[in-house]
């Protein structure tokens, strides 16, 4: 298999380093462990090939006129991130446990070191990240970005979308006050209504026919575990398909002819 | 271009073939044998996994989950014209969460028209509004019941006069026991005042509603459960 040629990072020429000339040469401390640092990292990407896959993934070419509305996408992966990071360190003080869940909350935002702060950021981060993945979804839309071939990418961001809706329900419940509780009850209570299928929906969600102490330890589990590691695994799929695919350029840009062929055609 | 190669077999037994076979004799070749024989082991190996967990998650919706009797008064601690409040206790593993409000009256047969048994001789309405079970309140100046969430308005009996709810406050079973009145398990009423089994709200149990909105293993229609 003939090795893949990457392209080299595009360096400005007043920005690359001009070699030393060798009667100049001198081994300083400085050079040594400059050395040093290359050769421990050259050992590692001999073996790993990310240098390779990092230059796949980030040197990408766009296309002229990508501008401010490109950044919505990783925006709101970096909300995603927020919430991942501060969801990790509530989970030190919460708990899933109806008799304790509401004390464990106020514990958290009175009385824990930037408990308030870290819970503010999870709490406001949800609502940015609805926020900002609509905005994206609307740019993707508005740009036309959604067309052959990614198609599959908007499908994949229809699923991020539905699964972040599950985990703002979810979380919803977690303070387990009056507003949650009740937000829930209607909430189950909306899915119920679904014909045929939505009593046994609304059952499995509650783990029985009324809210009960699993039902905050089943909403726990799903918001905790099962939707952070789908979002997780279909953004890697979503950045993939970005990568592979590259970006659309906006839709007042319109292709360039070749003057060649221009000249062909007269 | 190289000669086009006719594949005739001549017989479908590998060792006649000059293949080697899975078995002495076999028609599978040994390279079938070993594909299907990891997936199978792939597949098994999943399904262990998978199955236990999946039963796991969705066990509780097949289990019945049985409905407590509170004892709520004496006989005469409820009127026929008005309705009285009772806290009684659906699940005790919950704290407050696991509380209800039941409204209570005695039955009046000037007004009560369904047939009476032993079950309903105290009128015991839930006060989950039937739109998305928000909690009701008895508003005694103007005999209904209010919905605060979506503005569903109740009449006296329960059914509804107003609003988005798809049929009458659900109702409990209530007897006469060691002189003292019970409230037991829930049950569902269509506009005649039918009972069905428990449905959750937004279900509404007139014409085909029913039928699309069944009852559920985990809490079905009957006193004695």
């Amino acid at each position: 298999m003939p090795k893949l040629k990457l392209p080299a990072p595009p360096i400005p020429p007043a920005l690359k380093p001009t070699p030393r000339r060798p009667h100049e040469h001198q081994h300083t401390a400085a050079d040594h462990a400059k050395e040093a640092g290359i050769g421990a990292i050259g050992w590692v990407d001999e073996r790993l090939g990310a240098s390779g896959f990092g230059r796949w993934l980030l040197f990408r070419k766009v296309p002229k006129g990508t501008n401010w509305f490109y950044t919505l996408g990783s925006a709101t992966m970096f909300a995603f991130l927020n919430q991942a990071i501060t969801g990790v360190f509530l989970a030190m003080y919460y708990d899933p446990n109806a008799i304790n869940a509401y004390e464990s909350v106020r514990y958290i935002s009175n009385e824990a070191f930037l408990g308030e702060f870290v819970r503010g950021m999870h709490k406001w981060g949800s609502s940015v990240m609805v926020i900002l993945i609509f905005l994206h979804m609307a740019r993707t839309f508005f740009f036309g970005a959604y067309k052959y071939p990614r198609e599959l990418n908007w499908v994949i961001g229809v699923a991020l979308l539905i699964l972040t809706m599950a985990m703002s329900f979810t979380g919803y419940l977690l303070p387990f006050d009056q507003r949650s509780y009740w937000a829930t009850v209607v909430g189950v209570n909306i899915n119920g209504t679904g014909p045929l299928v939505g009593p046994y929906l609304s059952d499995f969600l509650r783990g029985g026919p009324d809210f009960e102490a699993i039902t905050l330890s089943r909403f726990y589990a799903i918001h905790m575990m099962m939707i952070p590691g789908a979002i997780a695994a279909l953004i890697g799929a979503h950045l993939y398909l970005v990568t592979k695919h590259g970006t659309t350029a906006p839709p007042w840009y319109k292709a360039e002819t070749d003057p060649e062929l221009r000249t062909e055609k007269e | 271009m190289p000669p086009k190669r006719k594949h005739v077999t001549k017989s479908k037994y590998t060792v006649d073939r000059q293949i080697p076979g899975a078995f002495e004799g076999e028609t599978i070749t040994r390279r079938r044998f070993m594909t299907g024989g990891a997936h199978l082991g792939g597949a098994v190996a999943t399904l262990a996994i998978v199955l236990p967990a999946a039963g796991f998650a969705f066990g509780p919706v097949f289990e019945k989950k049985d409905q407590p009797w509170n004892a709520v008064g004496l006989p005469d601690d409820f009127p026929d014209d008005t309705y009285v409040p009772v806290v009684v206790t659906l699940n005790d593993n919950i704290g407050q969460g696991g509380k209800t409000t039941v409204y209570m009256r005695k039955r009046n047969p000037e007004i009560d028209k369904e047939p009476e048994d032993e079950y309903n001789k105290w009128v015991a309405l839930s006060t989950r509004c039937m739109h998305l079970g928000c909690p009701v309140r008895f508003v005694a100046a103007s005999g209904r019941f209010i919905c605060p969430c979506h503005g569903g308005v109740y009449g006296f009996r329960g059914e509804v006069t107003g609003g988005p709810p798809v049929r009458p406050l659900d109702r409990f079973y209530t007897k006469l026991e060691r002189g003292q009145v019970w409230v037991g398990p829930r049950y569902s009423v269509n506009s005649e005042l039918e009972r069905f089994s428990p449905r959750d709200p937004g279900e509404p149990l007139d014409g085909i509603g029913q039928y699309l909105y069944p009852s559920r293993p985990t809490i079905r229609v009957g006193p004695n459960q």
